[in-house]
């Protein structure tokens, strides 16, 4: 009952916000901030802060009539910013002020966001980072590197995850903060990688200070403010094309149809089973998404990432053996203007070759297993020699 | 295609069926009495039938009754979801998943009243005795002649592997008659029909070789109607086979989950140990992509939300290939009991095997999918990803 009243809410919401906004004559900043405006950046947030207060579910709707209406995807403008920072904000931070203070401009795009978790010492063992904040008067001070992180250059904001107690045991001793990109001490530099792009950056920071009203929840509880922010990654990630047939299986399914000369009964096979794959695995994003309520995603949303990194990595190996030696054969090295996507519009065996990271980035397929096996079925975890030890006495390397 | 806003959504009334079907199961048809029943000659118990029909009312979910449809597809697919799950001895395949959607489908008439509400209630039983290719009726391999005789028909022929025939009052089968291909209703005990019990590798699902000699048939589709009925039937057949597969796939799983939870080697349960747990983590993924399609096909026949030839193919492929593989690694996870008479895996794994090759293998289904989507697939050139080729490499 109420549901339908939330449907034609939302609805009613979003076509006003095309009216008077008409995407195809706006700046998509002001189409974007009007849409938070309206409550439609993420319907089931509070009103105020860019929702409805409506189930998530429903967010299908506002997005759909957007773009219908000619607007431009908000999550990929500023994909950290709308998967992972504004879950994170919307629930950790410190007043309803500052999180909107932070939530406007990213809804709208005028502001990108970036990810500042991953170390060179602490990848999977995310909870083993070194990177230290030191408290001095109403500020911290942070010292480290991280590594893998996408639009850093671009960025204003990081969401960072640094330790503030080396001597509790690793998970107890982080904190959360909100880093501004451009603030002294933070230190930007591109990474390249197989694939010849630079779409990640490391980031030094040397002595760069934090405000602590930019702490999200409290000192020593930066882990669990830390799940909140990968559980919307993963299923940001994970989250397939809503369209039979769209995503990266449509590349195989296009390229096979352009290429007659190359088919085998063999590889017909391979690529229906890629399709029925792909296919089971969209209408599994759909049940999920039926069923979804207001509720924070849980660690199902590890399903769709898992299956969708293997999916794609499968789907470009075909497309590979598809082309045989001309698959050997690649465009070129230089990195482009802005590498960001660059991979992903990039020739077969550029994308091919991008596809290695996808069973590494965002959780690798090992620990997505894990969490499958120990937070879904409810399996013991493995005996573990880092537990309860202080941080500092955990060897390293 | 649009799909209808409840898709995936079960309403408090299918959550009510599924724990009713679960409990009766948990009650009547517990690992000792499936043991019981398919050592017994007839192979299920007709009382616990009649009361799934009668008492549960859930054999005929999509038929309709005095007062139209009661109940529909999904509904249905619940049943044969947890009926799967226990493996419930019983003529599920041949009654709920053939014989009452066919009879459903044959319109109205004296001969569907007379048949159908029988087999809803659970007091009498069907087989389908119908050729098909993977899961498409297939009239090019019938092997069974129909002639009039009298006001009636008489069929003559042979069907080597029917499911369900052994104890079924009455047969539906596929004839070339003198205006084509029809479907018409054979009594099971009549005169000139000679069922041989087949020796089957599941014992919970019987088979029979069927031989008709001038037996009397009554005209249930004619050459006209009969491949609409034919077909409705199979693409319902092979939803509810799907579903089943979902049930059985979900109780391996979480007895093989329970297992490793409890079995100790190396002084900590096996479940704790990586190579144990990424692979209930794969069986956990199959068993969920299994049960999105074996639901999608489900909502997709009874609302006509999307084309019953993929939606049935995606579903089949899915489902047998997900049910084959987590009975597999039951098997090996469990270890040498695994392997044993006495513990119930190698009942699951073997209604796998059979269910795999029921309305087609996993394979035949890739192949129909391969027909719909990839031989006619037409993709603008626009849409053709870029290749990298001699020139780009020449310009390095």
């Amino acid at each position: 009952m109420s549901a339908v009243t939330d449907a034609a809410r939302v609805e009613e919401a979003a076509r006003k916000v095309v009216a008077e906004h008409d995407p195809r004559q706006v700046s998509t900043r002001e189409l974007l901030g009007a849409c938070f405006d309206a409550g439609l950046a993420w319907v089931h947030f509070p009103e105020g802060l860019g929702g409805l207060g409506v189930s998530r579910g429903l967010q299908t709707v506002a997005d759909e009539i957007v773009r219908a209406a000619g607007g431009p995807s908000a999550f990929s403008r500023n994909p950290i910013g709308y998967g992972m920072a504004a879950p994170t904000i919307r629930e950790h931070a410190q007043s309803t002020e500052q999180a909107r203070a932070w939530l406007r401009p990213l809804a709208a795009a005028e502001e990108i966001w970036c990810q500042l978790f991953s170390e060179p010492g602490a990848g999977s063992d995310l909870a083993g980072l070194a990177t230290s904040a030191v408290p001095d008067g109403a500020e911290w001070v942070v010292n480290g590197q991280k590594v893998w992180t996408s639009l850093a250059h671009h960025a204003r904001w990081g969401l960072l995850l640094a330790r503030t107690d080396p001597d509790q045991p690793k998970h107890k001793g982080l904190s959360y903060f909100v880093l501004d990109m451009g603030a002294p001490g933070v230190e930007t530099r591109p990474l390249r990688q197989m694939t010849g792009q630079a779409e990640f950056n490391e980031v030094y920071l040397n002595d760069a200070r934090v405000p602590d009203a930019h702490r999200l929840g409290a000192v020593g509880d930066g882990w669990r403010v830390a799940l909140t922010t990968l559980m919307n990654e993963r299923t940001a990630i994970g989250a397939g094309s809503s369209l039979r047939g769209s995503g990266t299986i449509a590349d195989a399914v296009a390229l096979w149809a352009a290429r007659p000369d190359c088919h085998t009964p063999v590889l017909r096979d391979r690529l229906a089973a890629l399709w029925t794959r792909a296919e089971a695995h969209r209408l599994t994003g759909e049940r999920a998404r039926r069923s979804a309520t207001t509720g924070s995603p849980g660690p199902e949303g590890s399903i769709s990432k898992l299956v969708s990194a293997e999916l794609n990595q499968q789907i470009y190996e075909f497309c590979m053996d598809l082309l045989g030696l001309e698959g050997t054969l690649y465009g070129s090295y230089a990195i482009s203007e802005d590498g960001r996507d660059a991979d992903w519009r990039g020739p077969i065996q550029q994308r091919f070759l991008r596809s290695r990271a996808n069973t590494i980035e965002g959780g690798t397929s090992e620990v997505l297993r894990n969490i499958l096996g120990e937070r879904v079925l409810g399996l013991p975890g493995e005996p573990r020699t880092d537990a309860g030890k202080p941080w500092k006495e955990i060897p390293r390397g | 295609m649009a799909e209808t806003g409840d898709v995936f959504a079960f309403d408090a009334e299918q959550l009510e069926l599924r724990r009713t079907v679960r409990r009766f199961c948990a009650e009547h048809s517990d690992e000792a009495t499936v043991r019981r029943w398919m050592d017994s000659p007839a192979g299920y118990d007709p009382a616990t039938w009649a009361r799934l029909g009668g008492e549960l009312g859930v054999l005929g979910l999509a038929a309709p009754d005095e007062s139209g449809v009661v109940g529909g597809l999904v509904d249905q697919a619940v049943v044969a979801e947890e009926l799967g799950a226990a493996l419930l001895c019983g003529p599920v395949f041949g009654t709920i998943g053939l014989a009452i959607p066919a009879l459903v489908m044959a319109g109205d008439g004296g001969l569907r009243d007379e048949l159908l509400p029988p087999l809803v209630a659970g007091v009498r039983t069907a087989a389908f005795a119908v050729p098909e290719r993977a899961g498409r009726f297939d009239p090019a391999s019938i092997t069974v002649g129909a002639v009039r005789a009298g006001g009636g028909w008489e069929l003559t022929g042979w069907l080597a592997q029917v499911v369900d025939a052994a104890a079924a009052d009455v047969l539906l089968v596929a004839a070339s008659g003198p205006d084509g291909v029809a479907l018409f209703a054979v009594e099971g005990t009549a005169d000139g029909v000679d069922r041989e019990l087949l020796s089957t590798m599941d014992l919970t699902r019987r088979q029979a070789a069927v031989r008709l000699s001038e037996a009397p048939a009554r005209l249930l589709a004619d050459p006209g109607d009969a491949e609409r009925v034919i077909g409705y039937a199979l693409d319902v057949g092979a939803v509810l086979l799907a579903a089943e597969q979902v049930g059985g796939a979900q109780r391996l799983l979480d007895l093989t989950v329970e297992y490793a939870k409890h079995r100790l080697q190396f002084g900590r349960p096996i479940g704790s140990f990586q190579a144990v747990k990424h692979r209930l983590a794969d069986m956990l993924v199959a068993v969920e992509h299994a049960r999105s399609t074996a639901y999608h096909a489900a909502w997709a026949i009874q609302g006509g939300t999307d084309d019953p030839w993929l939606a049935t193919s995606i579903a089949q492929a899915t489902c047998s290939q997900a049910y084959s593989r987590v009975a597999a690694d039951t098997l090996q996870l469990h270890g040498g009991i695994g392997f044993t008479w006495e513990h119930q895996a190698h009942l699951y794994y073997k209604r796998a095997v059979t269910d795999a090759a029921l309305l087609g293998s996993a394979e035949e289904h890739r192949n129909r999918i391969a027909l719909a989507v990839l031989d006619r697939a037409v993709v603008p050139p626009s849409q053709v990803p870029p290749v990298a080729g001699v020139a780009e490499a020449l310009r390095g």
